[in-house]
């Protein structure tokens, strides 16, 4: 492994993150922030940024901002408690429990001793996002090199105490021991009186997976308690002193501009502030419904434009992808028409992708705080620094004088990457002079957030008569690149991805369109398959050359029993699977379709994955279990409806999520390759369900379904 | 004349408009935050309250219908440093990743084992129906219960 920093790869569908913030608001003064004091603290550069590393430790730690180039940094307090930084948030993932494991195992301390403070723009190192799966992946390495030379600095100290060469010590236990004479100090011992701050370039040797003692077990989610017991302050639970509680005028349609104003009513109302900056319409009051009441009585009238509505979304994806753009995928091996030549069998597909909502039970929320220039804001995002950024450019301050701070969060699923509530709050916080809360309805959370991209994907296949591909073409309009090159052996390939310019609000999901390509691919292989009377799995692993693939196909089957027979009406068996952000995935699903309703029940489902060392069992089999359940919502039946610029089904009570009585049996079986590091595992778990599904039910059927979601209403003939 | 409320044994005056929801009177006024918003229409339970000591969706009541009744939220289960059985299980179970529809899971089922000590998993099921997670921890959520209940059995709470 190399200490080279991450490359960040931005896949286009991340439509979000080039969309620019929903609101701009005028001028302010510039200001500073200070950060934490000292203690033995350690942090590492990247290894290749020489010049960083000549100028960084001048800068040293009270420096106004951390360098970029920062990796990691811990502190060992003088009780010896320990604290690691990170700009990762802790959204359920359970990274908080993880990255702590890895740094107690690396530092050779207790987990208990060791505190991880997350997503503070003024106290952790500058962080991309807790996006793509890299949490695991980036993070653990980074804590472990910097955990590893704070653990060395502590020898060291100890050497110069004792009078010793260091080579000779040993760290174990919180405490350095000489095995010469005997002798020992605890890190609290060493770190006590010091002020003793060091730079360390980042180094490779870490401890290999096989010698993990605390990372590798199952550890409960740290601060479990306080949420068990409702004392966890999720955002919206902020309550500083003099808080008032803010609420924005939301357009009647997407695009929709302001034409008439009038706010004379609203204004009068007692303890109210209202604000008007060009589109944005907002007021604080000191209760909700105070400032809901100033909205109500706000007179706006607003132009609108006629839009597309969720029934045309498809013809209108494929007619208007555009013809040339930077984010068009583009890649050819061989030649489709001599592989296409070379078939026995051939087949061509579509399949649609629908829009679909994260939904996270904890609706966006911010609460904002000016104070003498300064803007703090507590906000649930994946993206600390970038809507500390956006707010800075947003408000015209310098970015040191915007911190951003993430509580834990009620989650995520990728649709949380905007800064929209952190700037409503903080405008009108500003207009208030006072702590301002936005904390979004879950009607404006389904409207205003963003959405998984619809998409038309097109495919084209032929195998030969030995059950092996000679030709894959591939093209994908909207839902984005993830996943989609095939991981099947073909010589003759064509794969493509068409943007298409849109005016919905569309970005990053859970696997992003990973769980679009791996449905469309999935269930492409299984008619093909079908087609030329072989089984779906016999056909997968033909042409699969991937050890690393094959292995969870073949585990998911072992467990599942695979290839099963149907012992009642209504029952069918399917598979789907892939690979995507290092994490490799194989579901089996048992259904049963209503002979009445046509209704879809899952019955049973296994789901095989690996993603290299396993940092944390029961953590991990808790996301590749919820992957499962929450992917059963966009396999089986959800999707955005909209018309004219507005969410028609934008309630818990029209658009269905899963909930108890859908839940299946459930299976993970979790491989472990100690000898592989990391991989993430928040996204891929999730992307064999819709097409071990849909598999499913033409097996029970007959009925070939091509679109997600599947079968919203049962399945139709 | 305020309304009182009688909050885990505890009284409060409130100020807020009487068709208030109770939930935001909860959170907002008596900053009892353990007790979530997730949809305000009745439709996830994140906020979900006893009244009376049946489980009520708080978001769906005015606070001048509760004012009858003595309510508990999710704060007011812990005694003494201990944890509720429902609690515990919970935490043993790791019957979340979010953990944001918890304090209304929690509540729902300990208005659950109260009329009925011993469920079936398949009455866990039915009566969660209305709590959503969208975290996909609904099976150690049913575990969490069955565990809660053995518990409940054995030391008579």
């Amino acid at each position: 492994m190399s200490g080279s920093r991450e490359k960040i790869v931005v896949e286009p569908e991340r439509y979000e993150f080039s969309a620019g913030p929903m609101h701009h608001f005028e001028l302010l003064r510039r200001d500073f922030f200070k950060l934490l004091g000292a203690g033995i603290a350690v942090f590492t550069m990247a290894k290749e940024s020489g010049a960083m590393q000549e100028t960084a430790p001048a800068r040293g730690f009270h420096a106004e901002e951390l360098p970029k180039e920062i990796n990691a940094w811990l502190h060992i307090g003088e009780d010896g408690s320990v604290t690691a930084f990170t700009g990762k948030v802790e959204i359920g993932q359970n990274i908080r429990t993880s990255l702590a494991q890895t740094v107690a195992d690396e530092l050779r301390v207790p987990f208990e001793s060791v505190r991880m403070v997350t997503a503070d723009t003024a106290l952790t190192p500058f962080d991309f996002g807790t996006v793509g799966s890299r949490s695991t992946p980036t993070m653990t390495p980074q804590l472990r090199r910097v955990a590893a030379a704070a653990r060395d600095l502590l020898v060291e100290v100890a050497a110069k105490e004792w009078n010793v060469p260091a080579e000779g010590l040993k760290a174990a236990d919180a405490k350095v021991t000489d095995p010469a004479s005997g002798r020992s100090l605890r890190y609290a011992e060493l770190a006590l009186g010091k002020t003793l701050a060091q730079n360390l370039p980042a180094e490779d040797p870490v401890t290999p997976a096989t010698e993990w003692t605390v990372a590798g077990k199952s550890i409960p989610k740290a601060d479990a308690r306080s949420f068990v017991t409702g004392k966890h302050h999720y955002t919206p639970d902020l309550r500083p002193a003099g808080l008032l509680y803010g609420k924005v005028l939301r357009p009647p349609s997407f695009d929709a501009t302001i034409t008439s104003y009038d706010e004379a009513a609203a204004k009068a109302m007692a303890g109210v502030v209202v604000v008007r900056d060009g589109d944005f319409v907002g007021a604080a009051a000191p209760s909700e419904r105070e400032a809901q009441k100033a909205l109500d009585a706000i007179q706006v009238k607003w132009k609108e434009t006629p839009q597309i509505s969720n029934r045309e979304i498809f013809s209108y994806l494929k007619k208007n992808a555009a013809a040339t753009s930077e984010d068009r995928f583009r890649k050819q091996n061989g030649s489709m028409e001599e592989g296409l030549a070379q078939a026995a069998h051939r087949l061509d597909t579509t399949h649609t992708i629908s829009f679909i909502a994260h939904a996270p039970l904890e609706p966006r929320a911010a609460v904002a705080q000016w104070a003498g220039g300064k803007l703090m804001v507590w906000t649930g995002t994946q993206r600390p620094f970038a809507v500390r950024d956006e707010l800075a450019m947003v408000f015209h301050v310098p970015e040191s004088n915007v911190r951003v701070i993430v509580p834990d969060t009620g989650s995520a699923y990728g649709g949380k990457h905007t800064s929209d509530a952190a700037l409503e709050a903080a405008r009108l916080a500003r207009a208030a002079g006072r702590p301002v809360r936005v904390f979004w309805t879950r009607e404006e959370e389904f409207s205003w957030a963003y959405f998984r991209p619809a998409g038309v994907i097109e495919i084209k296949s032929g195998i030969a008569s030995d059950g092996k591909l000679t030709a894959w073409e591939f093209h994908n309009y909207n839902s984005g690149i993830s996943a989609i090159e095939t991981p099947y052996v073909v010589s003759n390939r064509r794969i493509e991805f068409h943007p298409v310019p849109f005016n919905m609000r569309q970005g990053s999901y859970r696997g992003l369109a990973a769980t679009a390509n791996v449905f469309a691919r999935e269930t492409h292989m299984d008619t093909v398959a079908r087609a030329a009377q072989i089984d779906p799995l016999e056909f997968r692993l033909k042409n699969i050359s991937d050890p690393r693939l094959r292995a969870v196909f073949e585990a998911g089957a072992k467990t599942f029993g695979w290839p099963r027979k149907k012992t009642q009406e209504g029952q069918g068996f399917g598979v789907g699977g892939g690979t995507e952000k290092g994490g490799f995935v194989a579901t089996f699903a048992e259904i049963a379709v209503d002979r009445a309703s046509r209704a879809v029940r899952v019955v049973r489902v296994v789901n095989a994955y690996e993603c290299g060392a396993i940092v944390n069992p029961d953590g991990l089999l808790n996301q590749v279990v919820g992957a499962i359940i929450q992917g059963m919502g966009g396999a089986l039946f959800e999707a955005i409806e909209f018309e004219n610029g507005r969410i028609t089904n934008p309630h818990f009570a029209q658009y269905r999520v899963p909930r108890f009585r859908d839940v299946p049996e459930i299976e993970a079986v979790l491989l472990d390759r100690k000898d592989i590091a990391s991989a993430g595992a928040g996204e891929t778990p999730m992307l064999g369900i819709a097409p071990a599904i849909g598999n499913a039910i033409f097996d029970a059927t007959g009925v070939r379904l091509n679109g997600l979601p599947l079968a919203p209403n049962g399945v139709k003939t | 004349m305020p309304i009182e409320l009688e909050v885990n044994g505890k009284r409060y005056p409130v100020h807020y408009d009487p068709d208030t929801p109770l939930l935001f009177v909860l959170r907002d006024e008596l900053g009892l935050t353990g007790s979530k918003y997730g949809c305000g229409e009745g439709q996830c339970g994140a906020c979900t309250v006893l009244i009376g000591g049946a489980p009520r969706r708080s978001c769906q009541i005015p606070v001048s219908a509760a004012a009858a009744k003595p309510i508990t939220t999710i704060e007011g289960l812990e005694k003494d440093g201990r944890l509720h059985p429902v609690q515990q299980a919970f935490l043993d179970a790791g019957a979340f990743q979010c953990a944001y529809c918890t304090p209304g899971m929690i509540m729902s089922s300990v208005g659950l084992l109260q009329t009925n000590p011993n469920p079936s998993s398949a009455e866990i099921v039915q009566f969660l129906q209305g709590n959503v997670c969208r975290c996909g921890a609904h099976p150690r959520i049913i575990e969490a219960i069955h565990q809660a209940a053995k518990a409940k059995q054995g030391h008579g709470r």
